[in-house]
């Protein structure tokens, strides 16, 4: 292989929207249930179980944390690049303003979960 | 308006404002690509709540509450509508967006795929209500 020849960064952003399609498809629409209908309306599971002793707890173990970080970034960086894939299909010029909202917000939130997570943990 | 030159034709463009609505295969791919919106929708009110943590009890407590509101509550059943739909689709899609997988050299068929996927969620699902379940009493 040539050492000119430039390497494509669509890879990285294709498998951080395959891993985050995968994950919500196998654990989003329970997670849903749990925390935003089941928890709220103390179905199935306690009102209680969203305690913040309870999610303080879960946050500062690292598997939590992790867990934690690695759906809402995931989920992001699935969602925007499936929708900057799409604009075209919608009659929006994928450019570079578009790129750099649907990339954008999910670098920034995977930060702004990593600092606010670092924080719960120490 | 531009002006027109006499007796030179209007060329037919064809109008692609709407192009997917004419199509029911179109109508379907733009609903499963719309999830996203959704799936986005979701991860921003968890980043909400994780950042609301970092800052203390009382600052946890009031995202806590906000989820109660008969919005949130609407909210969060709009969004399980299209993240089942995002499993659904995301599994049928499956056999065409993976390489050809031989077992025993005989290539695993769509409906394998599609089933294993679905078959995935259910015990995947089952388990994440498990260990709530359990990390809660």
């Amino acid at each position: 292989m040539s050492a000119n020849l430039k390497r494509s960064n669509a890879p990285i952003f294709w498998l951080l929207f395959g891993a985050g399609g995968m994950l919500s498809a196998l654990l989003g629409p329970m997670l849903v249930f749990i925390t935003g209908i089941a928890i709220p309306l103390g179905l199935i599971l306690s009102p209680d179980a969203m305690s913040y002793t309870h999610m303080q707890a879960f946050a500062h173990h690292w598997i939590g944390a992790g867990f934690i970080w690695v759906i809402v970034s995931l989920f992001l960086w699935h969602a925007g690049h499936r929708i900057f894939h799409s604009l075209h299909d919608v009659g929006i010029h994928a450019g570079t303003a578009a790129k750099l909202i649907c990339y954008g917000i999910p670098l920034v939130a995977t930060i702004v979960a990593a600092r606010a997570l670092i924080t719960s943990v120490v | 308006m531009k002006p027109r030159a006499i007796g030179k034709r209007r060329p037919y463009v064809r109008p692609m404002a709407g192009w997917w609505r004419r199509n029911p295969f179109f109508v379907e791919y733009m609903i499963h690509e719309g999830t996203a919106f959704f799936v986005a929708a979701y991860a921003l009110v968890l980043l909400v709540g994780v950042v609301r943590l970092a800052q203390g009890e009382a600052a946890w407590n009031g995202w806590l509450q906000a989820l109660h509101s008969p919005v949130a509550i609407a909210f969060h059943l709009l969004v399980l509508v299209a993240m089942v739909y995002h499993s659904w689709t995301w599994f049928n899609i499956m056999p065409r967006t993976l390489p050809p997988i031989f077992v025993a050299g005989k290539r695993l068929s769509a409906t394998a795929i599609t089933s294993g996927g679905l078959a995935a969620t259910a015990f995947a699902s089952a388990v994440l209500l498990l260990v709530v379940w359990r990390l809660s009493t």
